[in-house]
């Protein structure tokens, strides 16, 4: 989804930096240098507008994507988000970096019990091996009653953790499949 | 937070304790920055200097651990001079609530303890009643039982005196930071406190920030702009990932988990959990509309709405229930078979790191889903590991990263927030949502064709349909939002839900936030600036602010009980002799059922409206606080120093863990004289499993360093740039040292302790890791188990610890 | 238009978004580091590290003090850089943003020598002399430099030059008040009057700035005597000179040491690990 943000223009950021700094009453009364204007390395890409994925502060960022291979070719602040107003700090500004990543998962890796190393899998596969898994463990712990006769239909044999990296969406459907199986063990970053 | 980022700018006061928002949340700083243009004080009061203390007028230092004594101290200052706002606290506040007389506090023990239990019998902590029920007040302040009296007396030992030998901070600072904080008592002046895990990672957490919460009722600072407290929260969406309840206590919306011991039947639960006055007397509504929105069709009137569905807490592990620590000491005791791992790096996160590290191998299979290999997914090749001892089988599910999907987050200001979808993921990663549909598919295929699963109901009957494929991320956002069951119409907010089973919400505190069904309902995505009221800051047109896109909540406290705005120039909420003129969506009824006005007298005695007494607590009935219905100082478990105030050293409800990886200091120890803490910087994130991976910030900040005092260095023949070894009996963290004079040591209290300060980034995996490829890596390998008995939050600021040169 | 930046360093949070901005607009590499006992890093500028922050620490009786200083190119009115190019490589662009040319630059390094500020760096790769351009690409294009961008505090700004002068002394008059006897807007006249202002709390010397920057006597000699003969002769003996009068200047050795001594001495005592990294 393209933003509709363009290019902020000159006149706009130093005059809302003026704003906040108290001096609005001097005005800025500056016009775009455009002579000898270069292409920028943004110029043409498409732009989204979403948000820092970092700390809680919540900033917004523009991504520079490129219309013809879809990579990002920039972040940086939103100048319309009303509380970065197009500032970042370095993490939020580094974000280009985890665009292009080498270093990022591109596959399903596996490793088996006693070995030193990965092995890619493929999504079904894993999937299916996991949701076996979650069964055998669950069946095994799991519990109907108590030792008073109460209904717990809980398992202790089966622990969750995460969810502050992700997204509202995600947490609900984690609490909600989380809950079903019964499991108790859910913990995630806030109470660390 | 209970007000917001851009809101810092109203302040006259910014009291930072317990936080270090230059380094963690950079960009706040445009907002502190610009109430200091205006003339705003900033205050910080931290164990170290750090970039936030540099930007500081007043800065103190303070020992960790002694928060509590520090707000004690403030508390009793303010009431001794009379600078509270006592209207405010007359009206709003629970300060003229007459206490049972059978209560009482000794030598640092409120009545009611066990110690061989090492737990409260409650009895006492409540309030007087009369014969009609009402609670007895004496609004004039003269009874010695009234709260604001009870206070004055517990209080009068935090002398500026004692506080400042318990804290090591200075007399004379801690007195200009009174006065400077405590002017802020008056109508027209707003004090904001800002902090974060240096309040919370304690064993008196709760201790800490009740008593800044304290200090700010007492000035009347809650509920006004420029105002409030605010916790600094961490991750991006942890504010979210709180409200959907991912704690083992929670279900969404701060609904509490069913107890085996309380709430065995639905019955039951809505008779202990839905308040009897208050605006939590619409709980059963929340809490039927969500078991709807789980087991849809299912779920009916005559099922209970299918509430044993729900699995019911036990006591847990050791009697300890649930929570990060129990958890990891159930599994290091080979307790549980299987742990998934969405987005987070336990192995380097949690508490006592080595033990965390050991009880992953006790596992059968883990499921980590991540950006990057972290430490926990490798968990099995850590320095000083033999893969092949290592029987746990693991999954390693590549995820996508924020700009590579669509959904919502919150940010600490409870702002939600709508991201766009940039770019791809790589390769086959996935986003999360992606990934949780999948498997529940998986799930509910192998469910299906095994006969023999056990009680597969729950998961076979679960209303779960949110597309074929991908699943779609609105549709999920509606059902957290809610609508009717018949007619599928989204609902306009949760005055809507009922409980008859007409409506399904999967979030209670989110509906409102996408009111209809066309993409441009959605109010997170909402983006328009043009209308800031009073150019507060406030902008109610941007994104979506829960609860019913309120800014600033408890915002009825703004104004007196008239509805006159106690300071005109920062309005919330206003009573202009007819109606009401608002800023902010007001934290109060403004038109009853019938569509009438409300006029203010009606709310004057109860703008806090989730409490049942409709007035903040200063005195916190029933146990709802385990540790004591006032706060008190405790030491940190692991500290150098006795407890100045009383005989109690420890926070009597503490629990000390007895695993054989469970090494803790004793008080005063020689051999383990510095006290520890970890921190963090701005350059690096969390356990730095994205920030290390990122070249630019690592060439910033490209190893574990260890900053301590040029004192202490020279003690131990350390220089600046040398490797050095921090020591627990838990384990150890290597890193470089930083001499600094940023670092002192506390002279003014008990044995003039020094401090060890560690960044908690490092790990053994990524673009940077924790340096030469040592086996100690991490700041968490040396610190422990012991936690806030309230909030299960582990002492990560305070503990023992030695040091010496490496070589 | 004159145009201006201003680096107010009352403001500076250390945060270092600066640094980053800088190597996203201008894709720089990261440079592998280690700590050497301090904050700072990458140690000192280079062709792929334009821009950094110095954290000066600075022990004032029981109290301390810690500030951060961006190190960039001035972007001088009189800029020694320019006058000395050989091959005419530097030049002011839009009026204030002095950039090298790469497609001109020959590499031979006779910027670095005479920059009063220690900025201009070699890169061996391309054998090319790199620094700050002051995303002039950005400002033709009517947005503000990356690194001015980015910053939350408003310690960075960017604009027409007579309105950043008056809010710097608008600034200033606060910050004395406030008690910073010493504080001053550096760059306003030096060398003809910098591209890139600092607002300063403490002496410029303090920072590890020239007190009173000049374009060296060297230059001088080299634009009137030396740079005609190059033309001529085509360049070995002008070039020997050259280099050994800008040595008898000790001019480097005094303007770097100046820097990377202060804040060495104020992250406590850096180890000669350190020192080297940096000189």
């Amino acid at each position: 989804m393209t933003s509709g943000l363009s290019r902020r223009d000159f006149l706009k950021l130093t005059g809302s930096i003026a704003a906040l700094s108290a001096v609005n009453c001097l005005g800025l009364d500056l016009v775009p240098v455009a002579r000898a204007a270069e292409r920028l390395k943004t110029a043409g890409a498409r732009e989204t507008s979403t948000i820092c994925g970092f700390c809680s502060v919540g900033c917004g960022v523009i991504v520079h994507t490129s219309t013809s291979n879809g990579k990002v070719q920039s972040i940086e602040g939103n100048p319309d988000h009303p509380i970065n107003r197009g500032t970042l700090c370095s993490k939020g500004q580094a974000l280009y970096e985890l665009a292009n990543n080498n270093r990022r998962l591109r596959s399903v890796l596996y490793r088996a019990p006693g070995s030193d190393k990965w092995e890619k899998k493929n999504w079904d596969w894993a999937l299916r091996e996991i949701a076996t898994r979650m069964l055998k463990a669950r069946d095994k712990t799991f519990k109907v009653k108590d030792k008073k006769g109460i209904v717990v239909n809980r398992t202790e044999g089966l622990a969750q953790l995460g969810g502050a990296a992700l997204d509202n969406e995600e947490c609900y459907l984690l609490a909600k499949l989380a809950r079903s199986l019964g499991i108790v063990f859910l913990e995630h970053q806030a109470r660390i | 937070m209970t007000n917001s980022w851009i809101d810092l700018k109203n302040a006259d006061v910014i009291l930072v304790c317990g936080a270090n928002p230059a380094e963690n949340h950079p960009v706040s700083f445009k907002w502190i920055t610009a109430a200091k243009d205006k003339g705003a004080k900033l205050i910080v009061v931290d164990p170290r200097f750090t970039r936030t203390a540099a930007k500081a007028d007043t800065f103190a230092r303070i020992r960790p651990g002694t928060d509590a004594a520090f707000f004690g101290g403030l508390i009793n200052y303010i009431i001794t001079n009379k600078l509270y706002h006592e209207e405010y606290i007359k009206n709003y506040t629970n300060a003229s609530y007459l206490v049972n007389p059978g209560f009482s506090f000794k030598d640092g023990v409120f009545s009611g303890y066990d110690e061989d239990l090492k737990s409260y019998d409650y009895d006492t902590w409540t309030y007087q009643l009369q014969l009609n029920g009402e609670v007895s007040k004496d609004t004039d302040f003269n009874n010695p039982n009234c709260v604001l009296e009870l206070m004055r007396d517990h209080y009068s030992r935090y002398t500026a005196d004692r506080v400042s030998k318990i804290c090591g901070m200075s007399e004379d600072s801690f007195k200009k930071i009174a006065d400077a904080f405590c002017r802020t008592g008056k109508p027209d002046r707003s004090g904001t406190i800002l902090y974060a895990m240096g309040l919370t990672q304690h064993t008196t957490g709760t201790q800490n920030v009740r008593a800044a919460g304290m200090v700010q009722l007492l000035l009347g600072n809650i509920g006004i702009a420029g105002g409030g407290l605010n916790a600094l929260r961490g991750a991006a969406n942890v504010q979210g990932s709180t409200d959907f309840g991912l704690l083992f206590n929670l279900l969404p919306g701060y609904l509490n988990m069913p107890l085996a011991s309380k709430h065995e039947t639905f019955s039951r639960y809505k008779d202990a959990e839905v308040a009897k006055s208050g605006y939590a007397v619409n709980k059963t509504k929340w809490f039927v509309s969500l078991l709807k929105a789980w087991w849809g069709e299912y779920a009916t009137e005559e099922n209970d709405f299918l509430y044993e569905f729900l699995p019911k807490l036990g006591d847990g592990y050791d009697k300890s229930g649930y929570s990060w620590v129990p958890l990891f000491e159930a599994m290091y005791a080979d307790k549980i078979n299987g742990l998934l791992c969405w987005g987070q790096n336990p192995v380097l996160s949690g508490p006592n790191a080595n033990m965390t590290a050991a009880a992953l191998t006790k596992l059968d299979w883990l499921v980590v889903s991540d950006l990057f290999e972290t430490e926990t997914s490798v968990f099995w090749k850590r320095p000083g590991m033999k893969p092949e001892d290592v029987r746990t089988e693991v999954f390693l599910l590549p995820a996508a990263a924020s700009f590579e999907k669509e959904g919502s987050v919150t940010n600490s200001a409870r702002l939600i927030q709508w991201m766009n979808k940039a770019a791809d993921p790589p390769g086959e990663a996935r986003p999360d949502l992606w990934i949780i549909d999948s498997l529940f598919k998986a799930l509910k295929d192998a469910y299906s064709q095994e006969a023999t699963a056990k009680f597969s109901e729950p998961l076979l009957k679960l209303n779960w349909d949110y597309g074929d494929d991908e699943p779609d991320p609105h549709l999920v956002a509606k059902e957290i939002n809610g609508f009717t069951v018949t007619d599928k119409t989204q609902i306009i907010n949760f005055t809507k839900l009922s409980d008859d089973g007409s409506t399904m919400c999967g979030n209670w505190i989110y509906s409102g936030f996408y009111p209809g069904d066309k993409k441009a309902d959605n109010r997170a995505a909402q983006t328009d600036t043009s209308r800031d009221p009073d150019k507060l800051g406030l902008y109610p047109e941007w994104a979506y602010s829960w609860p019913l896109n309120r800014r600033i909540i408890y915002n009825r406290c703004s104004a007196n009980a008239e509805g006159v705005p106690y300071d005109k120039r920062r309005m919330l909420v206003s009573w202009d002799g007819a109606k009401w003129v608002n800023n902010d969506v007001p934290d109060f009824s403004i038109k009853d059922v019938a569509g009438a006005i409300v006029t203010p007298d009606k709310t004057a005695k109860s703008p806090f409206i989730m409490l049942p007494e409709g007035q903040a607590r200063f005195f916190i009935p029933d146990g709802l606080i385990k540790d004591g219905p006032l706060t008190e100082h405790y030491e940190p478990v692991e500290s150098p120093s006795n407890n100045l105030l009383s005989g109690q050293q420890n926070n009597p409800l503490v629990k000390i863990w007895q695993s054989d990886m469970d090494k803790m200091v004793e008080p005063g120890s020689s051999k383990y004289p510095y006290i520890g803490f970890t921190c963090r910087v701005a350059e690096h994130w969390q356990t730095g499993s994205i920030s290390r991976n990122l070249p630019w910030l690592a060439e910033m900040m490209p190893e574990m360093f260890i900053e301590i005092s040029p004192e202490l260095a020279a003690r131990h023949g350390i220089e600046n740039g040398n490797k050095v070894k921090v020591i627990s009996p838990r384990g150890e963290v290597t890193g470089v040292a930083i001499v600094t004079n940023r670092i002192k040591p506390f002279e003014l209290s008990p044995n003039a302790p020094e401090a060890v300060s560690m960044p908690d980034h490092y790990g053994f995996v990524g673009y940077v890791t924790g340096g030469d490829e040592d086996k100690d890596y991490s700041a968490n390998q040396v610190t422990s188990n012991v936690y806030d008995p309230n909030t299960g939050m582990p002492e990560y600021k305070a503990f023992l610890v030695d040091i010496r040169k490496v070589g | 238009m004159a145009t201006a930046m201003l680096v107010d360093v009352s403001r500076c949070i250390g945060c270092r978004a600066c640094q980053v901005a800088c190597k996203e607009w201008n894709l720089r590499h990261a440079e592998r580091t280690q700590n050497q006992g301090s904050y700072e890093n990458p140690p000192d500028l280079s062709a792929q590290t334009w821009t950094r922050v110095a954290f000066i620490e600075e022990a004032v009786g029981d109290e301390v003090k810690w500030q951060f200083r961006r190190v960039l190119c001035q972007h001088c009115t009189d800029a020694a850089c320019e006058q000395v190019c050989p091959p005419k490589a530097i030049s002011h662009r839009l009026s204030t943003a002095v950039v090298i040319d790469a497609e001109k630059c020959t590499g031979c390094k006779y910027c670095i020598s005479a920059c009063p500020f220690d900025v201009p760096r070699y890169n061996v790769q391309t054998n090319t002399v790199e620094k700050c351009t002051l995303c002039v690409d950005r400002i033709s294009n009517g947005q503000i430099p990356a690194c001015a961008k980015v910053c939350a505090p408003e310690a960075v700004m960017f604009g027409e030059r007579s309105i950043m002068v008056a809010i710097a002394k608008m600034r200033l008059g606060k910050l004395k008040k406030r008690g910073f006897k010493d504080a001053g807007l550096y760059g306003e006249k030096e060398l003809g009057g910098l591209g890139v202002m600092f607002l300063l709390t403490s002496s410029p010397s303090f920072y590890g700035f020239p007190e009173k920057p000049t374009v060296p006597l060297s230059v001088n000699i080299w634009q009137d005597v030396f740079k005609p003969m190059i033309a001529v002769a085509g360049g070995g003996a002008g070039l020997a000179a050259l280099v050994s009068l800008l040595g008898s200047t000790g001019y480097k050795g005094s303007q770097r040491g100046q820097g990377s001594q202060r804040s060495q001495g104020d992250e406590g005592s850096r180890g000669d690990k350190g020192k080297k990294q940096s000189e």
